[in-house]
């Protein structure tokens, strides 16, 4: 055992990805099962708010756009649960725990969607509060969380930069479109902010993932590089950041900011959210209301087996 | 309106409608699998439409593009077939409906890439390939909901009691596509109807499902008489058209 362990830092040391097969500790293991599961729920769930959209996508061209982006939003749960697969356990497990409330899911998308410029705020900032989690993540020891991310991330710069392109497109329209994009943003922004987790000295896990080299870099330190870059993007956007506080220390080279609402966080996190009950109320309808298609596929593929065993 | 836009803008019609009930399905659909195939599906049939509406545009002139064809046209000015319009249903429904859509599609495009209008011509030839995907997709599924459980059969059947008496429409056609058809734009509907039962009745013979002895013939779509449920759809796709007019987004 001692010996397996010994192998198994060294590997992490060296930057040799861990596979499947590998030996590893159940910590670790444990760990990447949460974090997968929890990051492909968060791509499953996050379809929810911005699919409801497409059927009032303001044009052909962006309801195109929009219909693309979350099924690749489909395909990144797709890739991560496979991944996940690979350290023991199975679609359908893990399904139940999102759909029990045992697996958590982003909290960013227990917050509503009420207008199209909504869906131009998720694009830019919880798809670019996304990346900035996900790029160091393309290197995480783990090999199949590494590749799946280096695919997802190459589209996600793509989501984000659709987004931008819609809040841009309003930001330079009418005054109502000016308003509508203005109030998505000052709605999205501290949800977005939160994304990054409780800061370095609330988060338990944090030093642990970073030795194991799944985690590159603490929650505050991705925080503040993705506040620097929205503060310079609004600029050209512009429109504002609802943030007083918010304002470039030359001292530091970095934007400070406010403070955040740790209450709010927590709350969303346990379940108290504007739209918790209706996310998971819509997962769950979709499951059940599939199960006798699920079922039927099951059915026809175990006949047409003992078909073919007969002709053979 | 000269019956070559009339019959560009039906084509649109179909497909802009079909693709937006099919696009309801994204998000809820029954396997992630197939949550990523019906929006696929959605996708390739809103780009047919932009393909479309983008001619027809272009030859009605006068700052007409592909979304003020889309979003500035009432209920009666729309040319799809009642079938497109339905509502989604359950799986078994949507099912059903695409493939005895893709059915039809796959055979008209066939045709249709040998039409005397090359635009039209050369979107039928880009688009069959997708339509063929759709059609084995579709049937694929026939199959699978027909022989699946007993459950799925009579699922299967209700859909298809539902869904048959618009058919019929597929295959009468309407003042403008007579009018194409004369000109060698447009295949002859009623000369596929044959083509289209036999692909339907052998598919259904896999799946154990059969053909309505007693159909009946509901249409209308295309001359612009619908059902209440396009007036719904639109109601929802149009309305940030309509609540903000000229604006750009």
């Amino acid at each position: 055992m001692q010996n397996e362990e010994q192998i198994f830092l060294e590997k992490i040391d060296q930057e040799i990805k861990i596979e499947p097969r590998d030996w590893m500790p159940d910590a670790y293991r444990k760990t990447l099962i949460r974090q997968m599961s929890q990051h492909a729920h968060s791509e499953i769930v996050g379809m929810l708010p911005e699919g409801a959209w497409i059927t009032r996508a303001p044009t052909l061209k962006r309801k195109a756009i929009l219909i693309a982006k979350v099924q690749d939003e489909a395909g990144h749960g797709l890739y991560l649960y496979a991944g996940t697969e690979t350290l023991n356990i199975g679609r359908e497990e893990m399904i139940d725990q999102l759909l029990t409330g045992k697996a958590k899911y982003s909290s960013i998308f227990n917050y509503p969607t009420l207008t199209w410029a909504d869906i131009g705020a998720i694009g830019w900032l919880v798809d670019g509060a996304a990346i900035m989690n996900q790029v160091p993540l393309c290197r995480c020891s783990f090999g199949p969380y590494s590749r799946a991310m280096i695919r997802i991330c190459k589209e996600e710069s793509f989501h984000q930069r659709q987004g931008f392109d819609i809040l841009l497109t309003l930001s330079r329209g009418s005054n109502a479109q000016r308003e509508m994009a203005q109030d998505a943003i000052n709605r999205w922004w501290w949800p977005s902010v939160m994304m990054f987790g409780p800061n370095d000295d609330n988060s338990p896990h944090s030093a642990q993932s970073m030795a194991w080299k799944i985690k590159r870099f603490s929650n505050d330190e991705l925080r503040q590089k993705f506040i620097d870059m929205c503060a310079d993007q609004a600029k050209v956007l512009e429109l504002t950041l609802p943030d007083k506080k918010l304002q470039w220390n030359e001292k530091r080279k970095h934007y400070d900011f406010g403070e955040i609402n740790w209450h709010e966080f927590w709350n969303v996190v346990n379940g108290h959210g504007p739209c918790n009950k209706e996310r998971m109320a819509a997962r769950i309808s979709a499951h059940e209301n599939g199960a006798w298609v699920r079922e039927a596929a099951d059915a026809h593929a175990k006949k047409r087996r003992a078909r073919e065993q007969q002709v053979a | 309106m000269n019956d070559l836009i009339e019959y560009t803008l039906h084509l649109a019609d179909n497909v802009l409608v079909l693709g937006h009930r099919n696009s309801e399905w994204t998000g809820h659909g029954p396997i992630l699998e197939q949550d990523i195939a019906i929006s696929n599906i959605a996708l390739d049939l809103v780009g047919q439409a932009r393909n479309f509406y983008q001619y027809a545009a272009g030859m009605i002139g006068n700052e007409a593009t592909e979304d003020s064809l889309a979003y500035l046209r009432n209920p009666g000015d729309f040319r799809n077939c009642l079938l497109v319009e339905q509502g989604k249903g359950d799986w078994g429904k949507t099912i059903t409906r695409q493939f005895f859509f893709s059915a039809f599609q796959f055979l008209l495009f066939e045709h249709m890439r040998g039409s005397s209008d090359s635009t039209i011509a050369a979107i039928a030839e880009k688009s069959l390939k997708e339509v063929t995907y759709h059609l084995r997709w579709s049937s694929e599924w026939v199959v699978r909901l027909g022989d699946g459980t007993d459950e799925s059969n009579r699922r299967m059947k209700i859909a298809i009691g539902e869904l048959w008496d618009y058919t019929p429409e597929l295959f009468i056609a309407a003042p403008y596509e007579s009018a194409c058809t004369n000109k060698a734009i447009a295949p002859d509907v009623s000369s596929l109807e044959e083509a289209w039962l036999e692909r339907i009745r052998s598919v259904f013979a896999e799946a154990l499902l059969v053909i309505p002895e007693h159909g009946a013939t509901i249409s209308g779509g295309k001359i612009g008489a619908h059902s209440a449920q396009l007036e719904f759809m639109l109601g929802e796709m149009q309305y940030l058209q309509r609540e903000y007019p000229g604006n750009q987004w």
